[in-house]
């Protein structure tokens, strides 16, 4: 194995410890708006996409990079901006009449 | 330089999924969260020798375009469907990159073997999460039939499909063929319909769960592919988060992942075998709960998915708001699979305004409902069905339920006597301090509301 993936797989379990470490404690009200927030995370895949739609590969692989670009896009930014709009909903405790 | 600059992006995602895990923290979270995505996507187009700007652009500009609108115009009840979607839109792009990688060069042989298992894993587990999820979505839209499908034959299917999968798994890595990872593109596609597709309506908050989890794993593995750690420190975040509330699911249902995803849970055998009760019950009117509720100190509202269905969320809070006017203490009992979505009944009743520490969850609301006077049921049913706890041979056994039998009153709206998509009969039902009012849930709770204000 090559000490790259070696590197990878060690940043992938010790990330994996800190998510898990995490999200445990979070209380089931803000399970929607955390999912929804790691979501859009998963986005990330959109430095990749840029990536391989803009290096001027050509072909395929521009093709298939385009694509990626706008999926990811819709899922970053849809995902980013549809958390903050039910998160805004949480704020309304002072509201309360009693 | 560069790989600083990612790394930053990769705290930031850290950072923001803690903040998240915190009501006051939580809107904060997002906004670093994003910030570190946003500076991630800055640095690339710095970094990379990035020549075709117009596609590049033109992609973002669309993506952008659809994901603003999308985010601001849909409406909360149909939330789960969304997050399918952008579950499916992440794994299909993961999945592309890979393809794109992979279609860089002319044989797969001319990348190191390592690279040539990790854009297989992604193209794999992209294109399964991107099929799975559209069925989701599909399911919740009700596009496609929420009922579990099962055929005959399935197990020869699914064994057939595995079989293939795993033989041009190999043939992908042993012989370098690009033709075989294409393939196994393909067959993944077909997997992930074919695993979803049998698995019913109800089961979705795992589902969901599940395929943001390996939404996150093919980020995770496109990382590896094009070496990028903020790839692999973000996929493996979101891949910790789906799997914590994937099994968080499962246990509030008292359920294996693999009981989950292939029990056919509420097919119709189970349904035909369960449903039968020539029991009376004691119906009411609308004027009966209110006077009920009118007199009593304390009444704990119990949501289920009914109340989502018949987006009766802010009929609720009127009806809360009365009783509140007249000196009734007024908590929301959330079971964890209470909607269709983790979390997604507390997303719908902090849309209609309900106090966030008004929510209350499965623990604290069994501690208080035997001091509760009427513990009011809307559109729940075997989350509130008393056989999880007494009776050994229920098949919802074991299941953590909230106990609303404990309560002095009971009032159950429900559309009918049917039983739940367990298909389990309900014995709450036929109680002696049960009210049963079969009525949709927002006519029943504006006509309850309506009724309270003449009391």
């Amino acid at each position: 194995m090559s000490a790259e993936l070696v590197t990878g797989i060690t940043v992938f379990v010790l990330a994996t410890a800190v998510g898990l470490e995490l999200i445990t404690k979070v209380p089931p009200t803000l399970h929607t708006p955390l999912m929804s927030g790691a979501n859009a995370i998963s986005g990330i895949t959109i430095v990749g996409a840029v990536t391989a739609a803009g290096v001027g590969h050509g072909g395929a692989a521009t093709v298939l990079g385009l694509l990626a670009v706008i999926a990811a896009t819709v899922n970053v930014v849809g995902g980013f901006l549809v958390t903050d709009r039910m998160l805004e909903m949480f704020r309304t405790e002072r509201r309360s009449p009693r | 330089m560069t790989q600083l600059a990612y790394l930053a992006a990769a705290v930031a995602f850290i950072v923001g999924i803690k903040r998240l895990g915190s009501p006051r923290t939580a809107r904060s979270g997002n906004l670093v969260a994003s910030v570190g995505m946003l500076l991630a996507v800055v640095v690339t187009l710095v970094a990379q020798d990035i020549v075709d700007w117009g596609v590049v652009g033109a992609g973002a500009a669309v993506g952008a375009a659809v994901g603003v609108l999308w985010a601001r115009t849909v409406a909360m009840t149909d939330m789960p469907q969304m997050v399918a979607a952008l579950n499916g839109l992440g794994g299909v792009a993961s999945a592309l990159v890979a393809g794109a990688e992979l279609s860089t060069v002319s044989e797969p042989t001319a990348l190191p073997f390592e690279a040539q298992g990790t854009i297989l894993f992604s193209l794999a587990v992209g294109s399964l999460t991107f099929t799975g999820s559209l069925v989701a979505f599909g399911k919740l839209q009700g596009i496609v039939s929420g009922a579990p499908l099962v055929y005959r034959g399935q197990a020869v299917v699914n064994s057939t499909v595995t079989v293939a999968a795993g033989g041009l798994a190999v043939a992908a890595l042993a012989f370098g063929n690009a033709p075989a990872f294409w393939a196994l593109a393909g067959i993944a596609l077909l997997i992930g319909v074919l695993m979803v597709l049998p698995i019913g309506g109800a089961d979705m908050p795992v589902v969901v769960s599940l395929l943001n989890s390996l939404s996150g794993l093919a980020a995770a593995g496109t990382g590896f592919a094009i070496g990028n750690q903020a790839l692999v420190i973000g996929g493996a975040l979101v891949g910790s988060t789906g799997l914590i509330l994937t099994v968080q699911m499962c246990d509030a249902m008292n359920r294996s992942l693999v009981n989950v995803l292939f029990g056919a849970f509420g097919s119709a055998d189970e349904v035909a075998a369960g449903a039968t009760s020539d029991q009376e019950v004691r119906r009411a009117t609308p004027d009966d709960v209110a006077i009920s509720m009118a007199y009593a100190e304390r009444v704990v509202i119990i949501p289920g998915y009914g109340l989502a269905v018949a987006q009766a969320q802010h009929e609720v809070r009127k009806l809360a708001k009365e009783l509140e006017n007249r000196g009734v203490e007024v908590e929301y009992a959330i079971h964890p699979v209470a909607g269709r979505m983790p979390g997604h009944m507390n997303v719908l009743l902090a849309e209609a305004d309900v106090p966030y520490e008004q929510l209350i969850d499965l623990d604290d609301a069994n501690a208080d409902l035997a001091r509760t006077d009427v513990a009011l049921v809307l559109g729940a049913n075997d989350v509130v069905n008393p056989s999880a706890r007494d009776d050994t041979t229920s098949p919802i056994f074991g299941m953590p339920i909230i106990e609303a039998d404990r309560a002095k009153a009971v009032v159950v709206v429900k559309r009918s006597l049917s039983p739940g998509y367990a298909g389990v009969d309900n014995p709450l039902f036929y109680d002696d301090r049960t009210l049963m009012y079969f009525q949709d849930a927002r006519k029943a709770i504006a006509e309850m509301t309506e009724a309270l204000t003449l009391v």
